[in-house]
């Protein structure tokens, strides 16, 4: 086991799961960060509470950052780490491998209609059977992508 | 217009957002290699193999699950006049092939869009070019695939 974190990753995922609940009965929004993203551009109708879940989603991680810096997310005093480098193998510059990435989770995730929240979390706990099969795609494929690009 | 404008709807999504983003921190979901030891099973038989990103995904699931058990039984939220229910159903063609780019995208990278916007609290190099990516490619996506009415509900869509 590589560090296996079992306690702060329940935790955390509990937090999530309060602030999607607290969303759902709250405002009747799904909280789905890329739907929420996707649709700060146009033709979106409701742009202000998207800009504020956003905002307070980023000063909520680093709010944690102060209170709980010792959790140890990868990076020095309490920051986490790095993004990722390119394989070396692929020879491929790393800022044009992170764009690429980018790109697809954008592309992905607007025709797809939901990421690792908005599907994972919000779509199971609803039973959705899109859901289902968008997870299981999702994990499957980048499953399969770290086991080609060998990038840990 | 109404009722987006109101004050504890817009503070409801306020501290869901920071719930949410104290979430990734905790659960250590912000380090793209956390996430990354997760997806790779290759590791499994040597032991290096780390499972924490199912028991985020479990511990969320099930107070969501809780959550949405208790809404069925409410005809609306407490601050809007309805759910926003997906009104998509069918399993597609689009989904499919949506969810597949983004999983390249996020093995490629172990960061999905929850993660890098949280980022944003950190800086960390390079990330306003995967940013920057991800905000061109769902505009890219909503050309490819209009989908702006997926949160209209049949009828009746609260007026915003």
């Amino acid at each position: 086991m590589d560090a296996f974190t079992p306690v702060p990753a329940l935790i955390g995922g509990g937090l999530i799961g309060l602030a999607s609940a607290l969303l759902w009965l709250g405002n009747g929004r799904i909280a789905g960060i890329s739907g929420i993203f996707g649709q700060l551009l146009p033709p979106a109708r409701t742009v202000v509470w998207r800009g504020v879940f956003l905002v307070a989603l980023i000063a909520g991680a680093l709010a944690a950052a102060y209170l709980v810096p010792g959790l140890g997310v990868g990076g020095p005093a309490g920051k986490p780490a790095a993004l990722v480098s390119a394989p070396a193998w692929t020879a491929i510059p790393t800022p044009v491998w992170l764009a690429v990435a980018g790109l697809l989770t954008g592309i992905g995730t607007k025709i797809g209609n939901g990421c690792t929240s908005g599907h994972g979390i919000c779509g199971l706990a609803r039973l959705s059977v899109r859901s289902l099969v968008a997870v299981a795609v999702f994990f499957g494929v980048a499953i399969v992508t770290v086991a080609v690009t060998r990038i840990v | 217009m109404a009722i987006s404008l109101k004050l504890p709807y817009l503070a409801t999504a306020a501290l869901s957002g920071l719930l949410f983003g104290a979430g990734l921190y905790v659960s250590q979901m912000v380090n793209p290699l956390k996430v990354l030891r997760f997806l790779d099973f290759g590791a499994i038989p040597s032991g290096g193999w780390d499972p924490s990103l199912a028991f985020v995904m479990g511990g969320g699931l099930v107070v969501m699950f809780l959550a949405i058990r208790f809404g069925r039984r409410r005809d609306a939220p407490l601050f809007d006049t309805s759910f926003h229910e997906p009104v998509f159903s069918k399993v597609d063609r689009p989904l499919v092939i949506g969810a597949a780019l983004f999983g390249i995208g996020w093995g490629m990278s172990g960061i999905c869009p929850g993660p890098a916007i949280a980022l944003i609290a950190f800086l960390p190099n390079n990330l306003w070019i995967y940013l920057v990516a991800m905000f061109i490619g769902s505009y890219l996506g909503s050309l490819v695939m209009p989908s702006e009415g997926r949160e209209r509900l049949p009828a009746a869509a609260p007026a915003e």
